[in-house]
């Protein structure tokens, strides 16, 4: 009973949620609903038996990747009003997506209803010997290891290819070197000079 | 450990229905959050005590026996206060940003692990909880100084959220080196792994002499990251080193500029819980949690009740210990700069949790004694 009442609280919110986040005029109220939608779906994956991903999803979407767009979206003045005026000459092609999307969802889970002729959470009951983090890590590190390290690589490649583009040195930027700060010797630093009176540094 | 979730065994009966246990989970989460802000009241004191004992001052001495009740007269004087709310400012997430803060710093005690069988919830994924709940945290901060349209506290904000994520990463490495060593996300099954006594603490691992030569690599590294996740948390809570967020002499107190009385309080409690959360956390993690320095508080031979008590009283006086250290820091550490924190936290901090994470996968995968690796297999 209490599993019911949190699906559909949860799943109302993350319906509105999701359409607040195209609907509403302020940008940073946009990106704190996306938020909220990422939050609600964590709770919806819990409730499905996937504790796992529910954490990695609120620790990475949530804790990072929405920081960074909240980031952007606060410190670019994004003008909104401006931003809709073409709303209606994309709305066709926006339709065309989204019905492609909702169709392909529509599919995959009408074939996955009945080739098991019962809920998709029935899967995950059958796992339940061993808890998530271990059936992901047997997956992820055992059977599918080649493939998981080669889309580590390519990460890898292309966060150094936007260091590499970012990256500029201008000449004249005075910057502090820690290693010659450390490295400093006394004999370097500091010279004594006999001073006579009356005669001062000339 | 229960890992049945839909029992509650705290006054030895099985709750039959959902609703009954629903009634006890809201007393329990009750008696927690009212034995957290009763503890607050009292670590803020401690923490202004220290700070003036180290600054040879009295403190706060004025209300109560030895100024015990200060905490409470603030809080009288905070909620009598005037909300103002600027004209400029966006409303909604202007009291949102708060009140935010406030309940994710309450929410992340469900599944501290009090004592024995003193649990909230006994996720198996524990770790990741919390650690999920604490990079929530910096929402309430970057929302409060946007919010405030106002130059100050927008800085604040920015400066917070670059430094939480940052230091994020490095913790988030030091936990996988714990979790390493123990094999399970679970808070219980952590704490129960450092039983034995004072050398089976993570933090400590180097006196574990049963296992040398291996014990100095593990302690060494063990002991390097129990410093480092102390000064990530330091730097994850805004305190002082790494208050940049606030900086009283630069931004007059960053996110915090606009807000008064209420919203303001909210905010100095969820940020004070943090650090008691951080404080909690270090004990889980690298002090063995409710576990003695000379074996495991079951060794007591006490009843199961007696057990669970003793195991609360361990495992508070541990997060008073890991508070007075935070106190200290602030008395005695003078500010960064904000170069130099990011410094810290990307070019020191994260390639040498990186390489623990390797020295310590070694150590677990091909040096350590049998009974490590079916914990981390099972």
């Amino acid at each position: 009973m209490l599993a019911s009442i949190a699906f559909y609280v949860l799943s109302v919110i993350a319906v509105i949620s999701a359409f607040a986040v195209i609907s509403v005029r302020n940008p940073v109220h946009s990106v704190l609903f996306l938020i909220l939608t990422f939050f609600t779906s964590a709770g919806l994956f819990v409730l499905l038996g996937a504790e796992f991903l529910a954490m990695l999803l609120v620790v990475v979407y949530v804790g990072a990747v929405a920081v960074l767009f909240l980031f952007v979206v606060m410190m670019l003045d994004v003008d909104f009003a401006e931003l809709k005026q073409g709303f209606l000459s994309y709305m066709p092609i926006g339709a065309i997506i989204a019905l492609a999307l909702f169709s392909e969802l529509a599919l995959v889970a009408s074939a996955s209803m009945s080739a098991q002729g019962a809920p998709i959470s029935i899967a995950t009951e059958q796992v339940s010997e061993v808890t998530n983090a271990e059936a992901i890590g047997q997956v992820l590190y055992t059977d599918y290891l080649l493939v998981f390290q080669m889309a580590g690589l390519v990460l890898f490649v292309a966060m150094i290819g936007a260091i590499v583009l970012t990256l500029r040195h201008r000449p004249g930027v005075k910057k502090q070197d820690i290693a010659a700060q450390v490295g400093r010797k006394r004999s370097e630093g500091v010279e004594l000079k006999d001073i006579r009176p009356g005669q001062g540094l000339g | 450990m229960n890992q049945d979730i839909d029992y509650i065994t705290w006054f030895g009966i099985n709750w039959p229905t959902e609703v009954e246990w629903a009634l006890v989970k809201t007393g329990q989460i009750l008696i927690i959050c009212i034995l957290l802000l009763i503890s607050l009241a009292f670590l803020l004191l401690f923490d202004r005590k220290v700070w003036a004992a180290v600054q040879l001052r009295k403190g706060p001495n004025v209300v109560g026996p030895f100024g015990l009740l200060q905490s409470f007269a603030d809080f009288f004087k905070f909620v009598f206060k005037e909300i103002v709310i600027p004209a400029g400012a966006n409303k909604t997430v202007f009291m949102l940003a708060p009140l935010l803060t406030f309940v994710l710093a309450f929410i992340g005690w469900a599944v501290v692990p009090w004592g024995p069988n003193i649990v909230i919830a006994d996720l198996n994924v524990g770790i990741l909880y919390l650690f999920a709940i604490s990079s929530l945290g910096v929402y309430g901060i970057i929302m409060g100084g946007w919010a405030s349209n106002s130059k100050y506290p927008f800085l604040g904000g920015l400066r917070s959220a670059a430094q939480m994520v940052s230091y994020e990463v490095s913790i988030g490495f030091i936990l996988i080196t714990v979790l390493l060593l123990v094999g399970s996300l679970n808070l219980t099954t952590i704490v129960d792994s450092q039983a034995d006594g004072i050398w089976m603490w993570n933090a400590f691992r180097i006196a574990n002499f049963a296992e040398f030569p291996n014990n100095i690599l593990v302690g060494v590294v063990m002991f390097a990251m129990f410093v480092m996740f102390f000064v990530s948390a330091l730097a994850e809570t805004n305190r002082p080193p790494f208050d940049l967020p606030e900086a009283e002499s630069e931004l007059v107190a960053g996110y915090q500029v606009e807000y008064s009385s209420t919203p303001y309080l909210l905010f100095m409690i969820g940020e004070y819980l943090n650090i008691v959360m951080m404080c909690a956390m270090m004990s889980i993690l690298f002090l063995g949690g409710w576990h003695l320095p000379w074996g495991s508080i079951e060794s007591l031979g006490i009843g199961p009740w007696l057990t669970s008590l003793a195991g609360l009283l361990v495992f508070y006086v541990k997060i008073w210990i890991g508070f007075f250290f935070f106190a200290m820091v602030k008395a005695i550490v003078p500010r960064y700069r904000y170069d130099q924190l990011m410094r810290l936290g990307w070019k020191i901090f994260l390639p040498t949790s990186l390489v623990a994470v390797i020295v310590i996968g070694y150590y677990v995968a091909f040096l350590a004694p049998a009974a490590t690796h079916t914990v981390a297999g099972g």
